[in-house]
């Protein structure tokens, strides 16, 4: 017998009876023979949980984990504190062995805590509108790109060089396949050239979408690019942001920006080897019904009562089929609670006090570390918790001699911008304290 | 269902007026009661221009989309913004409540389009 | 009933955390943040107590209902119950607190488990290799067609600009293809709901890049001319995509690769039992053949001697379709349930889904339409009350299962088969389980014939009912303001 399967010998000898077969083998007849596998999978026989357990638990000791490490890696997954309350609210299997929410009658709690998160990313971002979730920051852009596209019905998009690597990647595949044109703008200083971006615009462009905090933690004006891309007619404004950023910035909605997307594994939810994260996007209201994915709505029943319920959904590709605004189907709904519940939690002062501290815990970093002149600031631009330095030092010995010391060293800009040799990007979050602050200093300045 | 003697019709369902060289175009009472209550009906901008048979305006029910497509090549003069706020005016009484209004650009087109008899015969088909 | 929001709740000046006091020199914003870039206004946050919080969302998920709290025949959606070791397994601190970024050596771990998971798939699938990145099955069709296109594009044929749907595809199939640059040729099915073999050769020739398919279908049939269907469509130029939604139905008794598909995707949180979440995030790993294996996207786990690392080395690739690598969180859990099962554990839950199925069946047939009477596989699809002339709807149906507390089968999908009821027990219910839901289903029919408006009116004991979407969707509020 196996633990997650019920039915013994006996009840399979009924239930074949009530059927009228006479063997297992038989529902499987009209499999056509030369298609049936006839012989086992190729894959280790059926473990107990104690095996299972102890193979895969000695997988997790194989890596280095950022509890035992000091982290001042970024490059968008950031280590910021997550509140014991998340990890048990989301525990609660009611909300994590649900389906999507289309029985509305028994789905409130999901539909609730839906329109919660599109409220608070709402108000965090100064939009009208947002979805429950898209699969991340990446995908988020190229949701966006592909909306604006659809609604301006133009071809060309323009992204900055300074939006991150795998969010312009993706959209290079994507534009790829839908024969849109993905033009780049190039950077000056760190910052997107808004010169550029007021030459390569022009009539075909649909979209100009722009990362703020950028790739290397630098703020752009994105009122100035909000005017620059307004001056084309049916062209929409993309910004990509970091939330917490946004407990002291600027809201998008108050530069008017069109449509906000961006990554929140910052808010509660763990960096995970990459994932599952949460991207998110929210909108001006007329792009209400253009909008991919789920959208929660508020309605009465028949007796009155305040609920809700999965709308406009005539967008949507269980509905619309070819003509959806997007394929996307299965989001992010459990991480969307881990966001709504971080939240809630950290409030109205503390996501300001989680920006705050990181800003200013970055910029302790950032002094400390250029003090002795050894490491150079690659930019000289306002950075929100990430910056990055250059020197004379390989960056891979830099994250070795890092490790050799129980850090996680920062970003090798160099991957990506080829130009950009040796230069490192550090992100600190409120995590970070002063003695780890120094440590990192110090042995920076030992290599 | 409502068919009317002095409007012309599409395979779509879609209903034609012409009034000198402007059509109105909405949507049958078949249509509309196909997709049900009607929650949202998307409009074409003025100076929008269209290809025939090109969608210029999409209607939607609950459960359900229809795009409503461009019977003739044209250029949107008018918007029946009053199904902004109203939808359901479709529901009520499609053929009065048209959806925009076209200026066209080629009156040959309109010799293509089904008379009020040939639509019924469509429908009795349908059906 | 509790009917707040959290927003509802905020009492100033109350907090649900605390940060350790600034340990650094403190600073004006101003001072490191030029002003203009400084937000003026205070967020419009709620103010709470820890406890505030908890009780909060404690009472939410009481209005929810998931498989551990009961039957959840959703057809397609494969609901089967999600093993607790497996959220035990992906919250190991090794697991979830690494970072995507972290060096080579100290990644090794996570690499292996992405590596030994990829080869399972493959091996289940029959396929030559698995790209673990995208987050869902939607997006792992999109993958797939992409890299369809990217097949033929290579050969220097750029004519072939459509793909072929079955009408009782899934609607994330149509969009799919629309996503990925490609527009549609719908073909009908069979009354059998199978691939109509000559409406296929009449769509079939050089503008086709390929069909898309699941099967079983989504009727929960499987398709005897699959392996016709196949040469078909290779014969015309085209490849094959496998959309596993209903791969629940074959494991370890039939592969995709071995009825001739090039491309497919698993559903990860159907299939191989993690959390759908209450809508994500789930996992669609995407298996190619070996002619495909250059186009998938990158980078790909690669094992050298004893080390693991990231190969981007793959010129041909379409690409990134996903932020660093997948949903490595959904991916431990499936591979904790690969392990579990084991060869002999899977082929076991293919045949006991498909015995309950059946079995569920054997019960209902008598007391509702069915509109093909066949062997099905993990699911069958009942065409509503055998009164046709009833005024009572299958939505009436589902709507009074809820009262006898069970969560309703999927409802009018398929699209070709009228008023379908399309129910997928998979293998973790007990025979009692099954009997009870039967028992409801038999009563409900028996309801809808003496007493309709007792079904015309149901729920009756939810705590809401029947939410309007109407008016939800006409005039839309989709945010909490004061």
């Amino acid at each position: 017998m196996y633990p997650y399967i019920p039915i013994t010998t006996d009840d399979e000898k009924q239930m074949l009876e009530s059927i009228g077969l006479n063997s297992i083998e038989e529902l499987f007849a009209d499999i056509p023979k030369e298609v049936q596998l006839n012989r086992e999978l190729n894959l280790p026989k059926s473990k107990s949980e104690l095996e299972v357990f102890s193979y895969l638990s000695s997988l997790a000791k194989k890596n280095c984990s950022q509890s035992d490490m000091i982290s001042f890696l970024g490059a968008g997954a950031y280590d910021h504190y997550i509140p014991s309350i998340i990890d048990h609210l989301v525990s609660r299997s009611e909300f994590y062995t649900s389906y999507t929410p289309y029985q509305a009658e028994i789905s409130q709690g999901t539909l609730q805590y839906i329109f919660e998160f599109q409220t608070l990313i709402c108000n965090l971002t100064g939009m009208d509108v947002a979805n429950a979730s898209l699969y991340d920051g990446g995908t988020a852009v190229v949701e966006a790109a592909i909306m604006a596209a659809n609604i301006a019905r133009k071809d060309e998009i323009i992204i900055s060089k300074t939006v991150k690597p795998d969010a312009r990647k993706i959209l290079k595949t994507y534009a790829h396949a839908q024969s849109l044109k993905v033009v780049e703008v190039d950077m000056k200083d760190g910052v997107t050239d808004l010169e550029e971006l007021e030459n390569k615009i022009n009539d075909n462009t649909a979209a100009v979408i722009i990362q703020s905090p950028n790739f290397f933690g630098i703020i752009e004006d994105l009122k100035k690019a909000a005017e620059i891309t307004h001056k084309i007619k049916k062209a929409s404004f993309v910004a990509s942001v970091d939330p917490i950023s946004l407990g002291i910035l600027k809201k998008p909605g108050e530069l008017d920006v069109d449509i906000v997307v961006g990554e929140a594994q910052g808010m509660g939810i763990p960096v995970s080897f990459g994932g599952p994260y949460l991207g998110f996007m929210a909108a001006k209201k007329s792009y209400m019904r253009k909008l991919p994915g789920r959208i929660v709505g508020e309605t009465t029943d028949v007796d009155g009562k305040r609920s809700y319920v999965l709308t406009l959904t005539a967008r949507e590709q269980h509905i619309r089929r070819e003509k959806a605004t997007s394929n996307i189907c299965s989001n992010q709904g459990l991480n969307a609670l881990r966001a709504t519940i971080y939240m809630v939690t950290l409030g109205k002062e503390g996501i300001k006090e989680v920006a705050a501290q990181s800003a200013k815990k970055a910029h302790y970093a950032y002094e400390q570390i250029i003090k002795s002149g050894k490491f150079k600031p690659l930019f000289d631009k306002p950075f929100f918790k990430e910056f990055a330095v250059t020197s004379g030092l390989d960056a891979k010995t830099i994250t070795t001699e890092l490790e050799n010391e129980m850090i996680t060293g920062g970003y090798h800009l160099e991957i990506d911008y080829p130009q950009l040799k040796n230069a490192v990007l550090y992100a600190v979050t409120e995590k970070r304290t002063k003695e780890e602050i120094d440590k990192l200093t110090r042995v920076l300045e030992g290599i | 269902m409502k068919v009317l003697k002095d409007l012309y019709y599409t395979n779509d369902h879609e209903w034609v007026k012409i009034e000198g060289g402007e059509a109105y175009i909405g949507i049958t009472d078949f249509a509309q009661h196909n997709l049900g209550d009607i929650v949202y009906v998307e409009l074409p901008e003025i100076d929008d221009e269209f290809d025939k048979e090109e969608a210029f305006s999409a209607v939607e029910s609950v459960k359900a989309a229809s795009d409503v497509y461009l019977p003739l090549s044209g250029k949107v003069i008018a918007v029946n913004e009053a199904l902004i706020d109203d939808p359901a005016l479709l529901n009520s009484d499609p053929y009065e409540n048209w959806i925009a209004k076209f200026e066209v650009n080629d009156r040959s087109q309109i010799d293509e389009l089904m008379t009020s008899e040939e639509y019924e015969k469509l429908l009795a088909e349908e059906e | 009933m509790y009917d707040k929001l959290i927003f509802e709740l905020s009492h100033e000046g109350q907090k649900a955390y605390r940060l350790p006091p600034l340990d650094v020199e403190d600073v004006n914003l101003e001072d490191i943040i030029p002003e203009e870039y400084l937000s003026e206004e205070e967020l419009d946050f709620p103010e709470l107590s820890e406890v505030d919080v908890v009780r909060h969302y404690t009472n939410l998920s009481s209005k929810n209902y998931g498989v551990d709290t009961g039957f959840y025949p959703l057809g397609s959606c494969t609901m089967k119950y999600n093993p607790k070791i497996n959220e035990d397994i992906a919250s190991l601190d090794g697991f979830t607190n690494i970072h995507p970024y972290q060096s080579e050596n100290c990644i090794q771990g996570s690499l292996q488990l992405m590596y030994e998971l990829g080869k399972s798939f493959c091996e289940i699938a029959g396929m030559d290799r698995m790209t673990l990145q995208p987050a869902a099955g939607a997006h792992g069709e999109v993958t797939g067609v992409m890299i369809i296109k990217a097949y033929h594009e290579n050969r220097g044929d750029f004519k072939r600009n459509k793909i072929i749907v079955p009408d009782s595809a899934h609607g994330t199939n149509p969009a799919t293809a629309v996503m990925a640059g490609y527009s549609i040729v719908e073909i009908k099915s069979t009354e059998e709901g199978l691939v109509d073999l000559e409406a296929l050769k009449a769509v079939l020739g050089d503008d086709i890049a390929g069909l898309m398919l699941t099967n079983p279908n989504t009727l929960g049939i499987s398709d005897r001319n699959i392996k016709e269907i196949a040469d078909l469509v290779h014969e015309a130029g085209g490849l094959l995509y496998y959309d596993g939604a209903n791969a629940n139905a074959i494991l370890g008794h039939a592969r995709p690769g071995d009825m001739g598909f090039d491309v497919v995707h698993f559903n990860i949180h159907k299939t191989f039992s993690t959390p759908h979440g209450g809508g994500g995030p789930g996992s669609g790993p995407v298996g190619v053949k070996k002619d495909l294996v250059q186009y998938l996207p990158v980078p790909l786990v690669e094992k050298d001697g004893d080390r693991y690392y990231l190969d981007y080395n793959y010129p041909k690739s379409i690409g990134k379709v996903k932020d660093f690598y997948g949903h490595f969180g959904i991916l431990v859990r499936a591979y904790t349930y690969i392990l579990t099962m084991g060869s002999d554990g899977l082929k076991k839950a293919s045949e006991i889904a498909v015995l309950n199925s059946n079995y569920l069946l054997s019960r209902l047939k008598e007391h509702y339409y069915l509109p093909i009477d066949t062997i099905y596989k993990h699911e069958f699809v009942l065409g509503g009350l055998k009164d046709t002339l009833s005024e009572v709807t299958s939505m009436d149906v589902a709507k009074r299962l809820l009262d006898y507390g069970f969560h309703p089968p999927t409802m009018y999908f398929p699209l070709i088969i009228n008023q379908a009821i399309m129910i997928e027990p998979t293998e973790t219910e007990s025979k009692e389980t099954l009997d009870m839901f039967a028992d409801a289903m038999i009563r409900i029919a028996k309801e809808a014939e003496e007493n309709p408006e007792l079904l015309k009116t149901a729920p009756h004991n939810t705590i809401v009912r029947r939410p309007d979407e109407t008016k939800a969707a006409r005039n839309p509020i989709v945010k909490y303001e004061r």
